[in-house]
């Protein structure tokens, strides 16, 4: 390997470093604004580590649905129901212990798993390019039912949402 | 032909059933169809007198009453001598008293009854003489007692009546104890009791030891039924019974049934040096003590009670002297002259309406044939020749004189004149001298009384002649039949002795009380101590009621006392815990059953009190679990 | 592929550990929404991966992603919606205070 090849992967090590801290810190902060942009930021590292496995249009699309909007709600709705947000209260509830344990179970019943399990790993599937064409083609021909269902469904969402986040009429 | 013996005893037992069961519709008929029964017996019995004492050997029946295991019971009659006589007594004697009772009895309420109660008893006693089985002889006997009891106790509105009765029943039963036991012994001892067997089975078995024991013991059942010392105490109180019952039961027949019994044992008694000297002291100390008390005696029953227990005494003295037959001889004369002097002294109280003789006094005129006839009985049992009396009295006396005992011969001797002398005491008080008391207005009694007096006044005279050396003896003979061939020597000093005593005892008596009774109470007075005990009959009433009698009814409270107490209360207990019980089941039922239900219903609530915890309405807490169970899927499906 | 298969793995394993112990533990409400989308994002790396290296149609696990974020946004536009509406109603966002279905 190359000496480009070493920074690139070093970097993305650290990117993935990071962003388990920069998750940390989204579950555990207790100013929620701060916490929101702890999840900003484990996005975009997502959407690098989307580069890295070469897939371009998904990072793309992760940035600017992601990030963009769907981050911007939640700081919205942060800002909206920040006033009763008192510093003093805590971040996490009173279940930390249990869970821990649960996740300590978890993670020790997957991650050796994980590790022992050899992968099928094709190499046919590992230099094959996907590019937005064969998505779009894809996305058009096999997988237009969900797709199409998809979008019922958002119209639906916008619907709901409204409907639900309005303010009720003095009835 | 001998089976018609079995129709003697049958004839007189279904005339106590009709009496009894058909009494009311009988009423005064009663008494012909018991002397019709009664006569038939006695006609039975001549033919079959007259066979056995030609034929010379005993006629015999049985018949197999039930068996137990592998032993079949024979009951059956045995007609030797001894019995034949015995039944042709029982038979005549009973037949003029039951005549007799038809005459005395006339005015009584329960007639009906009273003669199936003879009746009842001519039967158990017929049963008994010709028994061949000791078991049988034993139930007659008991039947017997049955009927003292119900006889002595006949007027049931007279408590002193129902006390004798009891008493009579007791001391008998005393008694029958050792009777009973004594036949167990002898069974055991010698395997049978069938009198047929006994002359051989006693032989055989001599050398056992229970035999000895045996004997003594039955001899028990005479002591008690004829009124020997000590029991001879309920004789004198049994004069509470109507007099025909005194002379039937207690002078002729039921008392000499005791007498029957020793000599049907005489092959057991006599084969034992230890048991005879028993029997003759035992009825020579009665007939003295008897007739001691006699001197002094003021009812005219109690007079003729106390003779008959002396003379029951020497019946048993001469058995126990060894001379059967002298006893037997004496009972069959006794039973005629006793039973007319029972009857005419029921006379006499039927014509005066007392019993007392200081209240009596002139009756020979006003009652001639009562008169008459009670001096004929009194000749023959004060032993005056050639009355049956002298006869029996005498072979006794010889027998006393033979047996090498002076002091028995003595003592009976003395005792034969204290019998004459009580017994004209009696008459001459009764029926001679000047009426003592002013009020009383006697009359003779009707024929249907008087006309038995003489018949029996007949047989006192004629029925000893059998005996005498005039009939060379001929009664002893035809008793001892095969097995004892004994010689009759005629002693003429003894009998001189016995008719000098007879006489003498006769001239006192008429010396005392020719003028009244003044010179006998001057005589009382300074014969004090004699006096007094002879009055007091000895105290042996006395000296039984504390002994015995006392301390019996106190156990007898004490055990009235435990019942009430502990039985009752154990009842009463055994109520009370029932009662506990079943509060304790009710508290069970309330606590315990109750309890549960109602816990069934807490514990349902406090569990869901419990649970529902679960339920905090978070949905963090909810996630929780469902990651839990994803884990647990996870191990499971990965391992 | 720049690094092993496991690593992206490994990762994605933590992320979502991290998401996972962010919905059960955290107070806020909004809170609990962002570890929703860590969580998701952790599957959707997960998935295109997966199609990067194992699956005969590469473009497969990317569609799902696309799918996936889709949804998510729609996911999260209608529980915010709703949060605002119980902040609304009872002037609160935290969790410990929905306890409407409590016995």
């Amino acid at each position: 390997m190359n000496v480009l090849e070493f920074l690139v992967n070093s970097g993305l090590y650290v990117m993935m470093g990071l962003a388990l801290l920069a998750g940390l810190g989204a579950v555990t902060m207790r100013n929620l604004f701060h916490s929101g942009l702890c999840l900003a930021f484990v996005l975009m590292a997502i959407a690098g580590l989307y580069v890295s496995v070469g897939a371009e249009f998904l990072a793309m699309v992760q940035v600017l649905i992601y990030v963009g909007a769907v981050l911007t709600l939640i700081i919205y709705a942060i800002m909206l129901t920040a006033r009763l947000e008192a510093p003093e209260t805590a971040a996490v509830n009173s279940q930390v212990l249990p869970i821990l344990i649960a996740l300590i179970l978890f993670l020790g019943c997957m991650l050796p798993a994980l590790i022992r399990v050899r992968w099928p790993v094709t190499e046919s599937a590992l230099q094959a390019t996907v590019s937005v064409t064969s998505l779009g083609q894809a996305l058009m021909t096999v997988y237009i039912f969900p797709f199409e269902v998809t979008g019922v469904l958002l119209f639906a969402v916008l619907i709901g949402a409204v409907v639900v986040a309005r303010k009720d009429r003095d009835a | 032909m001998a089976d018609l013996a079995y129709w003697i005893p049958v004839g007189p037992f279904l005339a106590f059933g009709i009496n009894i069961l058909f009494g009311k519709q009988v009423k005064h008929k009663a008494a012909l169809i018991s002397i019709a029964a009664s006569v038939l017996s006695c006609l039975l019995a001549w033919p079959l007198m007259y066979r056995v004492a030609s034929e010379g050997h005993a006629l015999t029946g049985d018949f197999v009453w039930l068996t137990l295991g592998n032993h079949p019971l024979h009951f059956g009659y045995l007609i030797d001598p001894l019995a034949a006589t015995l039944l042709l007594v029982v038979t005549l004697v009973g037949t003029l008293i039951q005549i007799y009772a038809a005459g005395y009895m006339h005015d009584e309420a329960r007639f009906s009854r009273f003669f199936a109660f003879v009746s009842l008893f001519m039967a158990a006693m017929l049963t008994l003489v010709i028994a061949n089985h000791y078991l049988l002889f034993f139930m007659s006997w008991e039947v017997m007692g049955l009927c003292s009891y119900l006889l002595i106790g006949f007027y049931t509105e007279k408590d002193s009546a129902a006390n004798a009765s009891k008493k009579a029943f007791m001391t008998t039963r005393i008694g029958d104890v050792g009777f009973f036991l004594g036949l167990l012994t002898l069974h055991v001892a010698i395997g049978t009791l069938n009198f047929n067997e006994l002359h051989e089975a006693v032989h055989l078995n001599a050398g056992h030891a229970l035999l000895p024991m045996a004997a003594l013991l039955i001899f028990c059942g005479t002591i008690g039924k004829s009124a020997q010392f000590p029991l001879h105490v309920w004789l004198p109180d049994a004069m509470e019974g109507p007099t025909p019952v005194s002379a039937l039961i207690h002078a002729a027949t039921m008392v000499a049934a005791g007498v029957y019994l020793v000599a049907r044992s005489f092959v057991l008694l006599e084969v034992f040096p230890q048991v005879m000297p028993v029997i003759a002291v035992t009825g020579t100390i009665t007939a003295f003590m008897a007739a001691f008390i006699a001197l002094t005696a003021t009812d005219i029953k109690k007079v003729l009670a106390y003779s008959t227990i002396s003379q029951l005494g020497y019946m048993v003295a001469a058995m126990g002297l060894g001379s059967m037959m002298a006893g037997m001889f004496h009972l069959t004369t006794h039973a005629f002259f006793k039973a007319l002097l029972f009857l005419g002294a029921g006379s006499v109280i039927h014509g005066t309406g007392t019993q007392d003789i200081r209240e009596m006094g002139g009756l020979f005129g006003k009652m001639k044939s009562t008169a008459i006839t009670f001096l004929i009985a009194s000749l023959a049992i004060a032993g005056v020749p050639p009355l049956a009396g002298f006869w029996s009295k005498d072979e006794i006396l010889l027998a006393a004189h033979d047996s090498g005992n002076p002091y028995i011969y003595f003592i009976l001797s003395l005792t034969a004149f204290m019998t004459a002398f009580y017994m004209f005491r009696l008459f001459i008080l009764t029926f001679l001298g000047k009426p003592r008391n002013p009020h009383i207005h006697a009359h003779e009694s009707p024929a249907l009384m008087t006309g038995p007096l003489w018949v029996l006044a007949a047989g006192s005279v004629l029925i000893g002649l059998p005996g005498s050396p005039w009939m060379h003896h001929w009664f002893q003979n035809f008793l001892a039949g095969g097995h004892h061939a004994s010689e009759h020597v005629v002693n003429l000093r003894v009998m001189g002795m016995s008719v000098g005593i007879g006489l003498a005892g006769i001239l006192l008596a008429v010396v005392i009380y020719a003028r009244g009774l003044g010179m006998a109470e001057r005589l009382a007075r300074a014969l004090r101590p004699f006096h007094t005990a002879s009055i007091n009959k000895l105290w042996f009433d006395e000296f039984y009621d504390i002994v015995f009698i006392r301390p019996f009814k106190a156990v007898a409270r004490l055990l009235f006392r435990f019942d009430q107490q502990v039985v009752d209360g154990l009842v009463n207990g055994a109520g009370r815990g029932t009662g506990g019980l079943s509060r304790l089941h009710q508290l069970f039922d309330q606590y315990v059953i109750d309890g549960l239900v109602n816990f069934t219903g807490y514990f349902t609530q406090w569990w869901s009190a419990v649970i529902r915890r679960a339920q905090t309405g978070l949905v963090q807490n909810y996630l929780l679990i469902v990651f839990s169970g994803v884990i647990l899927l996870l191990y499971f499906g990965m391992h | 592929m720049s690094l092993p298969l496991e690593h992206y793995l490994i990762f994605s394993l933590l992320l979502l550990s991290l998401g996972i112990f962010g919905v059960l533990a955290r107070r806020n409400a909004i809170g609990v929404l962002i570890a929703i989308e860590l969580i998701l994002n952790a599957v959707n790396l997960n998935l295109v991966v997966f199609s990067r290296t194992v699956s005969s149609t590469p473009e497969t696990g990317q569609i799902f992603a696309f799918f996936v974020i889709a949804l998510a946004a729609a996911g999260a536009a209608v529980g915010l919606a709703i949060v605002m509406a119980i902040y609304r109603s009872r002037k609160s966002v935290q969790m410990q205070e929905f306890n409407l279905m409590k016995w």
